[in-house]
């Protein structure tokens, strides 16, 4: 099977290709809905095939141990000229092909495996919807997309997965587009992460005149001649800082964050596949993907660090006071996307993906369980829930698997992954260690803070409404990922356990040929199994801890969280306004830019027009008067005189036209005599 | 057939015209328009044997490397020829304008209902013109194309447009003509200096693109033609006249002026600027760059904040036409490629932007952004069609934009002096999606809220057929761009040779992938 391995994408593609458009014509000319059926069997269909033959390819790989990878090039899609690249000539060119190896096995795996379920949820949770062959439409074009993401064999290919999930997510935020809030979500969703992508592509470009390719093989073979950058940052170094801009908008790290929290206006299957399991992931897998790169910029790579982790804890710190249950995920989310940073940043490219895997499990349940919820009660407020454990119990007992999953109890799979990194960080790094570790806690708080409000304690809904468990399409997915959050970690069990039982790491066996971890990382883990109980031992206790105060607070003493909050009036409004990030860059970009914009216009109305062309006009005419003036007042004015100066010559002159010959006699008389009277007057001094 | 193929460029040209002149025998409006129709799709349809024939050497000049050349004399006693030829980069254009030009005809159909054969007529004669000006190699000729060009538009405008018409029509008509009166400067400075180290007079536009001329003197000519494309294309300072016409045009006039109008502009500057003059390009270059990126980021600034939909198109084509110059004056192979390619998409983006904003206009009488919202509710196909475009304008991948507009960043980024330039224009890629994506949401999402636009209609069948081809080319150049650029290879090549030097291509092939054998998808299909 791993040779129709290509299809996989192209299934969703058809999916979409098929429901969009009829959905649209049957719309716009038959003047009815698609039918739903219709819609749910072809789009389901599609994702099930590409689950069916992604498992297939999978276990054809991962029997095939010799053969690592496989490629597929369909066609060569971007065929440009030549340019100078790694000291000479280089032809720009992209293919539209795809790889499979071990990392995008893991990938397709959990893409195509939680999409599935999300897609089957989704039949429950969206059939009441006016548009669902559009939700359906866009959530295969969604797959088809992240799929390409992951499986592109060069990187502006898989840019153009990395762009299109972007869309779909921007898409899919704006679904419920009545809502302005919706339509806002979105729009600032793709503008924030096109402001990651405009870092990318920057990488993208040096990348290609480093290296003169965009192909994975070619840049990663050639990389092998570069020297680690750890005094100076350089060339490497520079394409790291590009993707891994890239990376904090597309993963919601600090500073491009904000977009996520938002993107709850979307659909819950939505927020569940793409704002959580899915497509947030898609930077950890770039930096995964690119290990040979960051590998070699250590600077950078501590940069990945530090960034993953203080999002992590800084994400959480919201997530404690926000009354929103999805976006108390949301912040959640960006949280432990953090800690898959500060994994990668670290060197532990295998245990980033390893928390992908399992947050994926997790994550996708407790947004479908939140929905589930939403569905029932209609309702997002934690506040005005409580009590529902018993109206809704397949809901609250997945969900509690999913809450103890993400908060690191022990033995389930969150535990495993997230125990990797931080294991993983006491041995490099021990600061980013101590802020992992804290918000491990707060994680392990506000998750059973959320769990407590939701189902236990008084029922503060609507009672006139009584709640009640969603259908089967919907609970049967909760079901399974709540079975998958169990046992999901168990692949790559911990070399402590997997030393005493004598079980191998397979997942850790699995990806190894496809990422670099960078030199010295490998050395320093396992050596002290001792240490690694005492890491393990106190996120245990951490995790209890933040369970406890949650427990105290929420189930036990109630008033004591409003005591708490109270006392610190200061902090829990600073929290639940998120730190006023929002405010802060609507002051210093978003109105900045539009003040730039009117700015603009006005000096184009007033400068270029007002004063360069209308200006202009007006000196033309300004001018033209003038000469205007000049022609009637001088030049003609000097024609007239002409003439009026022969007027007035001739009118005098006409006097003496008058045909009277008297008149003629007395002038000649006069003549004469004035003539003679002057010759004699001349003359008389003569004789 | 023979004799088809012998004067394709003619008939390409002329059959326009010849509608003209059937259109003034009829009198039904019905009839006009049908027989409009007829021309401007028959026009379309004449221009594509220029593709398929494309490599038949029976029809290619190895001396010059143009192809169907027609060439007679024709004021041989000042060295004017009748001399009509295109390579890649024309032929792209032309076939462009043939198929924008039907479609600007069929999407007049209801919108134009005075003076309907004038109307029509204008719009033929337009097409002749522009067709002109990118078959032309001679000075002479083009000049003329060049300025038949503007008088049907200015009627268009004036006639058939709306508000300010009058001011934008003469506007449009002085400040084009200004800087063609420039132009012609330079040609006559051409002229002369060609007379007087020959001894012949030539207008032939190809004996300049081997001469070399005289530092200083090149600089005054290129400032000459640089004044004359710039306010074509348009280029920030020369570019307020751009939103006035576009807004005050008619429907079909704004998609002809922004799909191919400004096109002669950038044309003009890789026939005529950069191989004629190439050490004052190198010259002006960065002045030239930092025009583009001006362009760019104060297009789409100028853009995000208008209120008026058409007027925010308009200022758009402002910041998309900065990318395409920044292509062309980067002279790289793949930026200038790019810069062609970018022309095309954004007549196609462009052109169909505003064939949307056509469509709400015809039916309600406003452009105001907002006297809409929530479009989609009562027209779904037509937001399913403006978001395409929308994505297509913004550079979305797997469209056309993205591929014009990465291959110009990339081309401009490989040449170490223009880094910079090329990482500042990457700001454009986020502007122009703030802006596009602001405009839907404000027209097309949220609620009705305007009783008038509770029962707009959705598109009809003529105006899906408007939208096909676009939406098919738009596609089609986003996922195999390869059928468009392969004609741009060879002419894009010979004009970075003369800027950038032989020098350029003489560089070790040391990229990863130059090792291996010539790209198949590269090949031109031989027949």
């Amino acid at each position: 099977m791993a040779d129709y391995f290509w299809l996989i994408p192209l299934f969703p593609a058809a999916g979409f290709a098929l429901v969009g458009l009829l959905g649209l014509y049957s719309n716009w000319a038959l003047r009815h809905k698609l039918n739903k059926r219709f819609v749910h069997w072809v789009a389901v269909g599609v994702i099930a095939v590409s689950f069916f033959l992604s498992c297939g390819a999978v276990i054809d790989l991962y029997a095939a141990r010799h053969q690592e990878s496989l490629e597929k090039v369909l066609f060569v899609w971007i065929p440009a000229g030549n340019l100078p690249a790694a000291g000479g000539l280089a032809r720009v060119q992209a293919e539209w092909g795809y790889l499979l190896d071990p990392l995008s096995a893991v990938m397709i795996l959990v893409v195509t495996g939680v999409g599935l379920l999300i897609h089957i949820y989704s039949t429950g949770y969206m059939w009441e919807d006016d548009g669902y062959y559009r939700f359906f439409a866009y959530m295969n074009l969604f797959m088809f997309m992240m799929l390409t993401l992951v499986l592109a064999n060069n990187y502006l290919f898989m840019f153009m997965g990395w762009e299109g999930v972007g869309l779909c997510s921007y898409l899919l935020i704006g679904y419920y587009f009545d809502r302005k809030s919706a339509g806002d979500a979105g729009k600032k969703a793709f503008v924030v992460n096109r402001v990651g992508d405009a870092g990318f592509l920057v990488g993208l470009m040096l990348l290609f005149v480093t290296f003169g390719s965009f192909q994975y093989r070619d840049v990663f073979s050639a990389v092998a001649g570069f020297a680690p950058e750890t005094a100076a940052l350089g060339v490497l170094s520079l394409i790291c800082i590009g993707l891994f801009i890239g990376a904090t908008g597309k993963s919601a790290q600090i500073p491009l964050y904000t977009w996520l929290p938002d993107a709850m206006e979307g659909p819950t299957p939505v927020s569940a596949l793409i704002h959580a399991a899915t497509m947030v992931t898609a930077g950890v897998y770039m930096v995964v993907r690119s290990s040979p790169l960051f590998g070699r910029a250590p600077k950078v790579m501590f940069v990945v660090a530090v960034v993953g982790a203080v999002t992590a804890l800084f994400a959480a710190t919201i997530a404690l006071v926000q009354r929103d249950i999805k976006r108390i995920l949301a912040y959640s989310t960006v949280s432990q996307l953090g800690y898959m940073f500060a994994a990668a940043g670290l060197g532990a490219f295998v245990a980033a993906i390893f928390h992908l895997m399992t947050h994926a499990f997790f994550k996708a349940l407790l947004f479908l369980g939140a929905g589930s919820v939403y569905h029932s009660t209609h309702e997002l407020d934690v506040m005005k829930m409580g009590g529902l454990k018993k109206h809704m119990p397949t809901t609250y007992w997945t969900m509690l698997v999913a809450t103890l999953a993400i908060s690191g109890a022990p033995l389930l799979s969150g535990f495993f992954s997230k125990d990797e990194i931080l294991w993983q960080a006491w041995n490099v790094h021990k600061g980013i260690w101590l802020v992992a570790w804290v918000a491990a806690g707060l994680t392990a708080f506000y998750m059973f803070r959320l769990l407590f409000l939701t189902f236990h304690g008084k029922e503060r809904f609507d009672t006139h409404h009584p709640p009640h468990e969603s259908p089967k399409k919907m609970t049967v997915p909760l079901v399974i990922l709540a079975i998958l959050a169990v046992i999901g970690g168990y692949v790559g069990l911990p070399a402590m356990i997997g030393h005493l039982i004598g079980v191998p790491n397979h997942f850790e066996h699995f990806l190894q040929p496809a990422v670099q971890a960078p030199e010295g990382v490998e050395h320093a883990i396992g050596e002290s199994a001792f240490q690694e109980w005492i890491v393990t031992v106190l996120s245990i206790l951490m995790a209890a801890a933040g369970f406890s105060v949650a427990y105290l607070f929420y189930l036990k003493r109630q008033e004591l969280a409003d005591r708490a909050a109270k006392a610190a009036q200061w902090a829990h409004t600073l929290l639940y306004r998120k730190y006023y990030v929002d405010e802060l860059y609507d002051a210093l970009f978003v109105n900045r830019a539009k003040d730039l914009g009117n700015g603009f216009w006005a000096f184009d109305r007033k400068v270029v027009d007002g004063l360069g062309v209308d200006g202009s006009g007006r000196l033309t005419l300004w001018s033209a008067t003038l000469s205007g003036l000049f022609d009637l007042r001088v030049v003609d004015g000097i024609v007239n005189l002409v003439g009026r100066t022969t007027d007035a010559g001739s009118r005098a002159m006409r006097r003496l036209q008058t045909g009277l010959v008297q008149r003629y006699a007395l002038v000649m008389i006069v003549g004469v005599f004035a003539f003679l009277s002057l010759y004699l007057w001349l003359f008389r001094a003569a004789p | 057939m023979e004799f088809f193929m012998k004067n394709i460029l003619n008939i390409v040209c002329y059959l326009p015209l010849v509608g003209m002149f059937v259109l003034l025998f009829l009198r039904k409006e019905n009839a006009i328009r049908w027989t409009a129709n007829i021309f401007g799709w028959a026009g379309f349809l004449a221009s594509l044997p220029l593709i398929f024939a494309y490599n038949n050497p029976r029809y290619l000049d190895t001396a010059t490397g143009m192809r169907y050349l027609f060439r007679t004399d024709w004021i041989p006693s000042i060295g004017v020829q009748y001399y009509f030829g295109i390579d890649g980069i024309s032929l792209l254009l032309i076939l462009l304008t043939t198929l924008l030009g039907a479609i600007a005809i069929m999407s007049s159909w209801t919108a134009i209902t005075t003076r309907v054969k004038e109307y029509y007529a204008f719009l033929l004669l337009m097409q002749t013109a522009m067709l002109g000006v990118f078959m032309a190699l001679d000075f002479f000729l083009f000049y003329i194309f060049w300025e038949v060009m503007l008088v049907p538009m200015y009627f268009l405008i004036g006639i058939w447009g709306t508000e300010r018409k009058l001011y934008s029509a003469i506007k449009f008509f002085l400040y084009t003509l200004a800087g063609s009166v420039l132009m012609l400067l330079g040609i006559l400075a051409l002229y002369f200096h060609h007379y007087s180290q020959t001894g012949t007079y030539t207008f032939e536009i190809l004996q300049y693109h081997s001469i070399s001329l005289p530092m200083e003197l090149q600089q005054w000519i290129f400032l000459a033609f640089f004044i004359g494309f710039a306010i074509k294309v348009p280029m920030f300072p020369f570019h307020t006249w751009l939103p006035d016409a576009h807004t005050d045009a008619p429907t079909a006039g704004s998609v002809i002026l922004a799909g191919v109008l400004l096109k002669m502009g950038t044309y003009g500057f890789v026939r005529l600027s950069l191989p004629i003059m190439p050490e004052a390009t190198k010259f002006y270059l960065p002045y030239l760059m930092w025009l583009c990126l001006i362009g760019i980021i104060y297009g789409a600034l100028v853009a995000m904040m208008q209120k008026d939909w058409k007027r925010l198109v308009a200022y758009s084509s402002v910041s998309h036409l900065g990318f395409a110059m920044l292509g062309v004056f980067a002279a790289t192979p793949v930026a200038m490629q790019g810069g062609v390619l970018q022309m095309v998409n954004h007549g196609i983006s462009t052109g169909a932007l505003f064939l949307i904003v056509g469509i709400v206009y015809e039916r309600r009488h406003t452009r105001m952004i907002a006297q809409y919202s929530g479009l989609s509710h009562v027209m779904p196909l037509y937001a399913a069609v403006f978001m395409i475009m929308t994505l297509s304008s913004i550079g979305m991948p797997a469209l056309n934009g993205f591929i014009g507009e990465f291959m110009i960043l990339q081309g401009t980024f490989a040449v170490d002096e223009l880094r910079v330039y090329a990482i500042v224009a990457v700001s454009g890629i986020v502007l122009g999606a703030a802006y596009m994506l602001w405009l839907y949401q404000r027209t097309m999402f949220g609620k009705v809220e305007q009783p008038e636009n509770e029962r707009l209609a959705d598109l009809n069948w003529r105006e899906v057929f408007t939208f096909v081809p676009l939406i098919i080319l738009a596609f089609w150049i986003g996922l195999y761009p390869a059928t468009f650029l392969r004609y741009l290879d060879e002419p894009v090549n010979k004009v970075v040779e003369r800027v950038r030097g032989p020098e350029f291509f003489r560089q070790a092939e040391k990229g990863v992938l130059a090792r291996t054998p010539s790209n198949p998808a590269m090949a031109v299909p031989s027949r």
